[in-house]
């Protein structure tokens, strides 16, 4: 069984550990997209950052809510590679049975309760549970990871909204990756941050470098210090950049090739392998090291998708009641 | 047994079930200080306070979204919809999720949510307050819809909503919020999902109904019987998903022909499955064509007597009854 390890405070090098395998794990699910072996994703490559930063201010109790891109915040979350990798391949050790794919995958033993494909769809449920958390006293908190996308669904307004209005521990995640689908951001707003819209609301906002984990670590920290303690909600929205296309395969023809070479040179993982290898923290050695044992559990992750069952054809019917 | 109108057997459902369980509550427009538009909720914010019933902003996507992530993490909670039209607002809460995250999460979520209010057409409320939704919602795979049409079915039948692990729309009719009838008071009486009722014994035809529409049907049979010797032999559906068509077949293999009396349009409605599903299973013992009697194919009419063409009344029911027993 899976469990939160030891999230709380985890080292720097822990979190690009973390980093590289999510980047490795969804490169490679590209890849075996492909090669033809599973079906198409979205991947989050270029926002590791973001997903471990804010994951790693969380603890036990917290629960987490998220969407089409949610590869990132479950492996940063402790998942297990091996069946989040079955389960975009359909298949029966999955961790939904091969019921969701990508697409709906979830992780209750782990607090990641939902991924819903419909854009802003996990706002409202989002604020839900953090009336639940409320009502049962339950200490945790709700974090719920969105796009910029989702900010311009009329459901952000009404999400946000009932949270300020009902004081609920909920962290509200922007993850302004700066593309929605196939559309850039400026074609749908007249603003750069979506924090802008949260402090409308009555709540506190930050924004944060999304692409420096230990800036949003530091970020999502006060953030979620300040829901424990007051119990009411924040908005942190992290400035990143999706570098791969909306879904696998993508080519990226509609995307301005000076905006990402520019964004590719602020690629999280590569700065922050800079920086701990200039500032001593780990040598070359090390991180060789690193990225050679993240290369084998993806790759025995992908033998496991790939050798796994596909769900028995009992399964067809089970579980649309209960 | 208690003498109780519909409305009052809602309300103590509602309560009943409060009280066994502190995990249900109810959350809505109007529900709390007002005490609903319609006053099913009237004393529940005084007797269970702010907490467990709670008013909400007009936010009907963010109201049920709020439901849904709440029965998440195991509370129950009823969403009072001030008429079930507004529940449309909240479809992608209602359909792509509540209807589908057990199924997705491959079991590992349930979402025991409750969506109930009134439903069906009004006095001149005009066409965005009085739809029927019933084939809308039974579409999907993953919702319970359910039409009570007695007070005590509506009782028996949201005790078991409220007590269940799935997602239920919970279509009351507003017509019959002030009809009186005689309903149990032991706490533990509920009605499970998925029975139809035999509502009335004859032997000549078979109407299938449900919600306000079983009650003009008996009022027509009662009619039929004592002006014309005609007995019709009445199945109350109370439940549209789970559907159980078993007391239909055992009827129509009784009286060869069947009606179906539903309020909603008639294209792609109730009538429309009810209808198939006889052909499927008994087209040999069938008489006539099976009949259906549907509101008009029209947006409500604000106009009363334009309103009055527009939904099934007495003479429709008496004219397709004559029509399957060919005495037109």
């Amino acid at each position: 069984m899976t469990t939160v390890e030891s999230i709380v405070d985890r080292s720097v090098t822990q979190k690009l550990e973390t980093m590289l395998l999510i980047r490795t794990f969804e490169e490679k699910s590209a890849e075996l997209k492909a090669a033809g072996h599973s079906p198409s994703m979205c991947t989050s490559v270029g926002q590791e950052a973001s997903a471990v930063g804010v994951i790693s201010a969380l603890d036990e109790r917290d629960l987490i809510l998220t969407n089409h891109r949610s590869a990132g915040h479950l492996l940063a979350r402790g998942a297990d590679p091996n069946r989040v990798m079955a389960e975009i391949h359909g298949k029966a050790t999955g961790y939904c049975g091969g019921k969701s794919g990508s697409l709906h995958i979830s992780v209750k033993e782990i607090g990641v309760i939902l991924t819903s494909t419909i854009v802003g769809g996990e706002l409202s449920l989002a604020t839900g549970v953090g009336l639940s958390l409320q009502m049962l006293e339950m200490q945790g908190i709700a974090t719920v990871f969105f796009g910029d996308g989702a900010a311009t669904e009329g459901i952000f307004h009404e999400s946000v909204n009932l949270a300020a209005v009902w004081d609920l521990p909920v962290l509200y995640v922007c993850e302004n990756n700066q593309w929605q689908a196939y559309v850039h951001r400026k074609e749908t707003m007249r603003i750069d941050h979506i924090s802008e819209w949260g402090a409308r609301y009555g709540i506190r906002t930050a924004t944060v470098d999304g692409n420096d984990v230990e800036a949003v670590a530091a970020a999502a920290r006060d953030a979620v210090a300040y829901i424990r303690e007051t119990g009411k909600p924040f908005l942190l929205e992290t400035y990143t950049y999706r570098l791969r296309g909306h879904m696998e395969p993508d080519d990226q023809a509609y995307v301005d090739k000076e905006e990402l070479s520019r964004w590719r040179s602020k690629d999280p993982i590569t700065a922050l392998e800079r920086k701990l290898v200039t500032d001593g923290v780990l040598t070359a050695t090390e991180l060789a090291a690193m990225k050679e044992t993240v290369r084998k559990k993806v790759e025995a992750a992908a033998q496991f998708a790939i050798t796994s069952p596909y769900p028995t054809l009992d399964q067809l019917t089970a579980g649309v009641y209960a | 047994m208690s003498e109780m109108s519909y409305r009052d057997a809602i309300r103590a459902a509602m309560m009943e079930e409060m009280d066994r369980d502190p995990s249900v509550l109810i959350m809505g427009e109007d529900i709390g200080i007002y005490e609903g538009t319609f006053r099913i909720t009237a004393g529940m914010l005084k007797k269970y306070g702010a907490k467990r019933v709670i008013d909400t902003p007009i936010a009907e996507a963010g109201m049920v979204g709020t439901a849904v992530g709440m029965a998440m993490l195991g509370l129950r909670p009823i969403v009072e919809m001030m008429t079930v039209n507004f529940a449309i607002v909240a479809a992608d809460q209602i359909l792509n999720h509540a209807a589908k995250i057990r199924y997705f999460s491959g079991g590992q979520v349930d979402i025991p949510v409750v969506i109930r209010g009134p439903h069906g057409a009004g006095v001149q409320l005009s066409a965005q307050h009085s739809q029927s939704f019933e084939s809308f919602y039974a579409h999907f795979p993953g919702l319970k819809v359910v039409a009570p049409g007695s007070p005590a079915d509506a009782k028996g039948l949201l005790k078991t909503a409220i007590r269940g692990k799935d997602p239920v729309m919970f279509l009351e009719s507003a017509a019959l919020y002030g009809m009186k009838g005689e309903v149990p008071d032991d706490p533990n009486f509920t009605v499970p999902f998925g029975e139809s009722r035999l509502a009335r014994e004859g032997r000549d035809a078979t109407i299938v109904s449900w919600g306000r529409m079983l009650q003009l049907s008996l009022i027509v049979a009662e009619k039929l019987a004592k002006d014309e010797g005609i007995e019709l032999e009445v199945i109350d559906l109370r439940c549209l998903r789970p559907l159980d068509m078993e007391p239909v077949y055992a009827s129509v293999s009784k009286t060869h022909r069947a009606i179906v009396v539903q309020e909603q349009w008639k294209p792609f409605g109730p009538g429309a499955e009810i209808s198939a599903s006889i052909n499927e299973r008994m087209f040999d013992e069938l008489d006539a064509p099976v009949a259906r009697v549907t509101g008009e194919d029209v947006p409500m009419p604000y106009a009363r007597n334009l309103e009055l063409l527009a939904t099934p009344h007495e003479e429709h029911v008496v004219a397709a009854v004559k029509r399957v027993l060919y005495r037109e």
